[in-house]
């Protein structure tokens, strides 16, 4: 029979022809277009953020960078960001000078003292702290925590009135203490559960040689654990530190809005530049978005160095495992 | 003559018994001598505790087993510490939002609510969240799903490095920025293209957005953990039997990270409820019911605020019947999203 040799594929025809616009194609573009979608994002955050606060910025009539009162109505158009930035960073360091050694504490008892079988449910007693919204977290600040904390102030002040810290002579309540306890709640689930990740890494063996040594427990997470851990540590910290940096309506709530730079922690007062954004937004005018969109620039620079330190340092610990 | 081969050790009942009486000292001299209320009594404890522990430690066991001793204290204290602002937080919504939470409250709006009006409530609010989320979800879904398989399937070289990297610190930009974001893009520059008068609007739409830039990195880096999970054996069949990538991928790869792409969503979905500030910068105030996203709406988060900051004695019953609301959906959304992940057949 001749027709068979004509109906007999050829060796590999079966195989599908690869096109140039088939699914396979389409779909590789789209889950490209997809990932890209976060760098278009990302450098269209700063684009529109600066296209907005250049015209604002340019009819300023005081230094953007040292000057600390915030006027944007129609009479006087002179801002700057001197003292919320000040505030900014006070609040969020003292929030992790609080959070820090607590957050760590809790990392070690969920990875080296908590029993293995209830350790994942406490774990999440934790996570669950993180889920409460800071809406609910400001209000519980302002109307319940603020009374613990107006105690704890008095006290200070009248015992460690002499330190610049505590002094003054009140009123105290909505504080920068009020407002950074309040954050050190907020990235104290954060900075645990990075670090909690980080300690359960620790090689078994580096324990176990320090505990044949005749090490104590301490002496083994101080030996073996911390040291092991200490990018680990940078890094969690970091991230909570651009939490803390970025909070806003918590800080609203529980600070005392006022604009000057101060180390007083205990007398009402305290400001931050997210606060800020929330405070006076409903006042602003146009030229007044401009404004706060400008000291919104300044805060996503801000968080966004430091969260890319944070994870440059997770990423270079990443390739050495 | 019997040498013993072990140290002296502290027995077991005496850390129970030195905290009991650093509780009994530090109440008697906060309450006797006046120095403050239960905080203090809470504060002067603890201290006296670590202190009298560490010198007991010090003297029967030495200075080794003393370090260690306040150390352990110390670790399971950071614990209780924390605790007990989540319980507290707990009970003081639970407490104060049980006042307000009725029929009127789910089933009214604020519209014609005066100050000295007692009633009112946050149906609007509810209906905005709800819209709000759901618009972000059917944004970010499709895109941080597709983004997550680039980076695992397809993404080499540079530009999936950067791809990943700006991820991870996207989850780090602040929701304020991201309200400013979509004010400086989408209100200021592109709403006017679309509205009648060309002036800018501010809609639950543009919140929508806001909430979908902080919903996407939290999306792609949970879709992107889940598919790394699934096992490249599953990946090698379907290619054995002539299946192409995109197939295998759509067909095989996501059917297997479902449930746990289904648990980082849920979480996405309950950070995103609770966002305050993105809704307040572009979603405009509405205090009556509004069903279409393209408007003025409100949301949860804000009603709370809103009331918060309200000086009417009403107001503040009802933030906090929002507040307990709000905790209600995300608590929620969080505890079963994590007894998915549990039940999830692909463990790390």
């Amino acid at each position: 029979m001749t027709s068979s040799t004509t109906t007999k594929p050829a060796a590999g025809a079966m195989l599908p022809r690869r096109r140039r616009f088939g699914a396979e194609t389409i779909f590789r573009w789209l889950t490209t277009g997809a990932g890209t979608a976060v760098l278009v994002i990302i450098v269209a955050i700063a684009t529109f953020l600066i296209a907005e606060a250049v015209p604002a910025l340019r009819d300023n009539k005081e230094n953007f960078f040292t000057y600390k009162e915030w006027f944007t109505g129609p009479a006087d158009r002179k801002f700057g960001i001197a003292a919320l930035a000040f505030g900014t960073v006070l609040s969020a360091t003292i929030a992790l000078l609080l959070a820090v050694p607590v957050a760590l504490g809790i990392a070690l008892f969920l990875s080296h003292y908590a029993p293995r079988r209830i350790s994942t449910t406490l774990g999440f007693l934790i996570d669950l702290l993180a889920a409460v919204p800071s809406i609910v977290f400001g209000l519980w600040g302002r109307d319940y925590l603020v009374d613990p904390v107006k105690d704890l102030s008095a006290w200070l002040n009248e015992y460690m009135g002499w330190l610049p810290l505590f002094g003054g002579d009140g009123p105290f309540g909505k504080s920068v203490l009020l407002g950074s306890i309040v954050l050190a709640i907020m990235v104290l689930p954060i900075i645990t559960s990075l670090s909690r990740e980080v300690f359960m890494q620790t090689p078994k063996a580096n324990e176990e040689a320090a505990l044949a040594l005749g090490a104590t427990k301490w002496e083994m997470i101080r030996t073996s654990v911390l040291p092991y851990g200490r990018p680990g540590i940078i890094a969690a910290v970091l991230l909570g530190l651009g939490r803390a940096l970025g909070e806003t309506i918590a800080l609203a709530m529980t600070l005392g809005t006022t604009f000057v730079i101060s180390f007083n922690l205990v007398e009402t007062g305290g400001n931050s530049i997210a606060a800020n954004i929330a405070n006076k937004f409903g006042e602003a005018d146009d030229f007044g978005r401009g404004a706060l969109i400008a000291s919104g620039l300044v805060l996503f620079t801000i968080t966004l160095i430091v969260n890319m330190t944070a994870r440059a340092i997770v990423y270079r610990r990443r390739e050495f495992r | 003559m019997m040498v013993s081969l072990t140290a002296r050790r502290l027995p077991r009942f005496a850390p129970l018994a030195i905290g009991a009486g650093a509780v009994a000292v530090a109440a008697g001299l906060s309450f006797g001598l006046g120095l403050g209320g239960p905080v203090m009594t809470g504060i002067l404890a603890a201290l006296l505790f670590v202190a009298a522990l560490f010198g007991t430690a010090w003297r029967v066991e030495g200075s080794r087993a003393a370090r260690n001793r306040v150390a352990s204290a110390l670790i399971y204290g950071a614990f209780v510490l924390a605790v007990i602002p989540l319980v507290s937080v707990m009970f003081t919504v639970v407490d104060k939002g049980w006042a307000r939470l009725d029929g009127t409250f789910f089933g009214t709006s604020m519209n014609n609510i005066s100050a000295f009006d007692a009633h009112g409530g946050a149906y609007h609010a509810i209906i905005g969240t709800l819209e709000q989320v759901g618009i972000a979800v059917l944004i970010t879904v499709p895109l941080g799903i597709l983004g997550a398989v680039y980076i695992v399937e397809y993404g080499r070289g540079k530009l999936a490095s950067w791809i990943r990297f700006f991820v991870d610190v996207m989850t780090g930009i602040p929701s304020i920025v991201a309200g400013l974001f979509i004010l400086a893009f989408w209100v200021m520059v592109v709403s006017p293209m679309f509205s009648a008068d060309g002036a800018p609007t501010l809609s639950g739409f543009a919140a929508s957005l806001a909430l979908s830039v902080l919903m996407l990195p939290t999306v792609v880096r949970s879709t992107e953990e889940m598919l790394r999970l699934v096992p490249n054996e599953l990946r090698e069949g379907s290619y054995a039997l002539g299946i192409p990538k995109w197939k295998t991928i759509t067909k095989i790869v996501l059917p297997t990270a479902g449930p746990g792409i289904v648990t980082g969503v849920m979480l996405a979905i309950a950070r995103a409820a609770g966002e305050t500030a993105p809704v307040m910068l572009v979603a405009g105030v509405n205090s009556a019911i509004a069903f279409n996203p393209f408007e003025s709406q409100s949301s949860l988060s804000y009603y709370v605020f809103d009331q918060a900051t309200d000086s009417s004695k009403y107001a503040e019953p009802r933030a906090w019947a929002g507040a307990l609301t709000l905790v209600a959906i995300v608590l929620t959304l969080t505890v079963v999203a994590k007894l998915l992940a549990r039940r999830s057949k692909l463990s790390r």
